[in-house]
């Protein structure tokens, strides 16, 4: 291959006659080309995803149970009660040379809960507290067992770490979505706004050029990003959060692919007549913020009324994020996603359709 | 012969202004033809109807006998077109954007070629982002002949450029045209007109107000020479008036301008004028006169009020 293509070019330099590439290939190739040479766009399309997914995946990262901080006064601590000191994973305990100091501790918020060591000893807490009644249990739970209690019913613990139910596996298809938006709209809608503004589009579209393969570029274009983006968020997502990709991997190709169309569609449209790159901006932001709030991104979209539900489903950043967690997270098949599936075609299509008819060359 | 270009009755006005007020055309195959007018005259609006790439309000426009709409890509294959202060994507190399213009095209020159046509090789992988106004022109005007026309049209093409990038691309135009093939530009620059057209179209307020070669249009203005004087103290119209063998007559940043036929004639008669008017002479120089001369004697402005 690189061997051709080097004889390719000498006979070009000796004088051969000349041979033409595909319009469409060396269009998406500049496209291409244009994007990898622009390290701010890099930033968004892949760094942004990414950190935006691990600050809010840390901030929302299960953690194990809080421990309940609590105070024990007297000079032997509670050895003189129970002949062993307070242990429980659940308790933080510390210690106080008197009751006042003790009291006083409780009082600021310090403590949950303060026993007084004396015969028999003294729970001091607020019950209106939700941490000071667990602590009353945990206290007096290791309290009663140190001292010999044996528990009269036996029983058994599971405990449930299911991978899916955490936020960062609800929040992840949400940035993969999220994400296809951003880069469909804003990196189609910019490249062609710059593009009419400099007149380098009146100069393309003064040769034979065909315009369809223009617009067909911008969007072949962006399958490359596409590629890139969904290997590098699900990666992340799997290697550094354990996120489950519960169902099958090419119908999560696919899906992420029909989204794509579907935004830049809707890139072509917002940038098909914007003079100004402020108008192009008004006009991105105009589609993207309400589905940034509408569609699920961060947070269930269910949580919005009834009567909005219908207007939200047919958004389709929420059909977007709906057959992306559908597959991932519940293993879904293509009869259970092909209703959002058509929900994005019919955007993308609608979208093409119309900017191709109102697109302003010059 | 069919005309390469030809259009009749040409209107197009924006808003309230008028920038093409009825303009006829005709250029010829194998002709370099020039719209030569101040900024604002309208000479990029007729290009450009000419182009196919605004409408016209009224009137008509053949290129190689056909009109626009329609079949536009066929007679695109035949035109190369180069638009006043356009620019190209900046992120890709001289090489990268002639490629991209030659794959438009169903048949036209190799982009190794245009290099060396534009004195660019040096900048083959440079970005375009990187080249100077001059290199950038010359990528402009690269791309126009991608597709190998028979048709360049070139808006202001040596607009703000180095004298030596002006001259690299007047020469590449004249091997263009030398090879039989049409040209049309736009200028304000006198030098630049008189040099590369066969023919020039003097436009003034989207009209044409003088059409012939270069000679010719001097030759209309029957003094010319040019003689530009001034003295101490300065001398009115009317003593000038009566030197005889000039012409017209105007007054300039201080210094008077006459048109004369005969210089042997008129010099020595201004000197004996300005002597019994008893004023001084400060400066005094000749110059045969150019089509600058001839536009200021058509519009009594001057070409580049820049």
């Amino acid at each position: 291959m690189n061997r051709r293509a080097q004889v390719e070019t000498t006979e070009r330099r000796r004088g051969a006659p000349s041979e033409r590439r595909n319009p469409l290939f060396a269009l998406t190739r500049a496209r291409l080309l244009e994007f990898v040479r622009e390290p701010e766009a890099i930033f968004w399309v892949f760094a942004f995803p990414i950190i935006m997914a691990m600050i809010l995946g840390f901030a929302f990262r299960d953690r194990p149970a809080d421990k309940v901080a609590v105070g024990v006064a007297g000079e032997a601590g509670l050895r003189a009660v129970s002949g062993r000191p307070l242990a429980s994973p659940a308790l933080t305990v510390t210690v106080f040379p008197t009751v006042r100091a003790g009291l006083d501790a409780l009082r600021v918020g310090k403590i949950a809960l303060l026993v007084e060591n004396a015969d028999p000893p003294v729970y001091h807490f607020d019950p209106t507290r939700p941490e000071a009644r667990i602590a009353r249990l945990e206290v007096d739970d290791a309290i009663q067992r140190a001292a010999g209690r044996r528990d009269p019913v036996a029983f058994r613990e599971t405990e449930v770490h299911e991978k899916g139910s955490r936020y960062i596996d609800f929040l992840l298809p949400g940035i993969l979505g999220l994400n296809l938006m951003g880069t469909g709209i804003w990196g189609i809608g910019y490249s062609i706004v710059t593009s009419r503004l400099k007149k380098t589009l009146k100069v393309m579209v003064a040769t034979p050029m065909r315009k369809s393969d223009f617009l067909l570029a911008q969007i072949g274009s962006r399958f490359f990003f596409l590629v890139a983006e969904l290997v590098v968020i699900l990666a992340f997502g799997v290697l550094a959060f354990h996120v489950p990709i519960r169902g099958s991997l090419a119908l999560l190709c696919l899906t992420a692919l029909v989204g794509m169309l579907a935004f830049a569609g809707l890139g072509l449209l917002v940038a098909s007549r914007a003079r100004t790159l402020e108008a192009a901006n008004g006009l991105m932001n105009l589609v993207m913020v309400p589905m940034w709030l509408l569609s699920g991104v961060f947070f269930s979209s269910e949580r919005f009324p009834q009567a909005a539900q219908p207007f939200i489903k047919a958004l389709p950043l929420t059909a977007l994020n709906d057959a992306l967690r559908a597959v991932m997270l519940e293993g879904k098949g293509l009869p259970a996603i092909a209703g959002a599936l058509a929900v994005l075609a019919a955007w993308g299509l609608v979208s093409f359709g119309v900017a191709l008819r109102i697109f302003r060359w010059q | 012969m069919t005309p390469a270009i030809s259009c009749r009755g040409l209107q197009k006005h924006f808003d309230d202004v008028k920038a093409v007020d009825g303009l006829d055309l005709e250029v010829s195959p194998g002709e370099c033809f020039g719209l030569l007018g101040p900024n604002g005259a309208g000479k990029t609006t007729t290009i450009e109807i000419l182009e196919g790439l605004t409408k016209p309000d009224a009137g008509e426009v053949t290129i190689l006998g056909r009109r626009w709409g329609g079949q536009e890509r066929e007679l695109r294959e035949r035109l190369g077109i180069s638009l006043q202060e356009s620019r190209l994507t900046e992120k890709l190399t001289v090489y990268e954007t002639l490629e991209l213009f030659r794959s438009f095209y169903e048949r036209g020159r190799d982009p190794e070629r245009l290099l060396e046509d534009l004195a660019l090789e040096e900048k083959r992988d440079a970005r375009v982002g990187k080249l100077s106004g001059g290199q950038r022109q010359r990528l402009a005007v690269a791309c126009a002949l991608a597709g190998d026309p028979e048709i360049l049209f070139l808006d202001e093409p040596t607009t703000g450029l180095d004298p030596q990038s002006r001259l690299q691309l007047w020469e590449r135009i004249a091997v263009f045209k030398a090879a039989g093939r049409t040209v049309l530009l736009t200028t304000h620059y006198m030098e630049e007109a008189e040099r590369l057209c066969d023919r020039v179209a003097i436009v003034d307020h989207g009209r044409i107000i003088a059409l012939g070669t270069p000679a010719e249009l001097i030759a209309g203005l029957h003094a010319p020479h040019i003689i530009e004087f001034s003295s101490e103290p300065a001398v009115d119209d009317e003593l000038l008036s009566s030197v005889p063998g000039t012409g017209e007559r105007r007054q300039r940043d201080g210094r008077w301008q006459l048109a004369a036929a005969n210089l042997a004639q008129a010099v020595p008669a201004l000197l004996s004028t300005l002597d019994d008017a008893g004023a001084r002479l400060v400066s005094l120089s000749t110059h045969r006169a150019t089509l600058e001369d001839v536009f200021l004697s058509l519009t009594g402005r001057e070409l580049r009020d820049e």
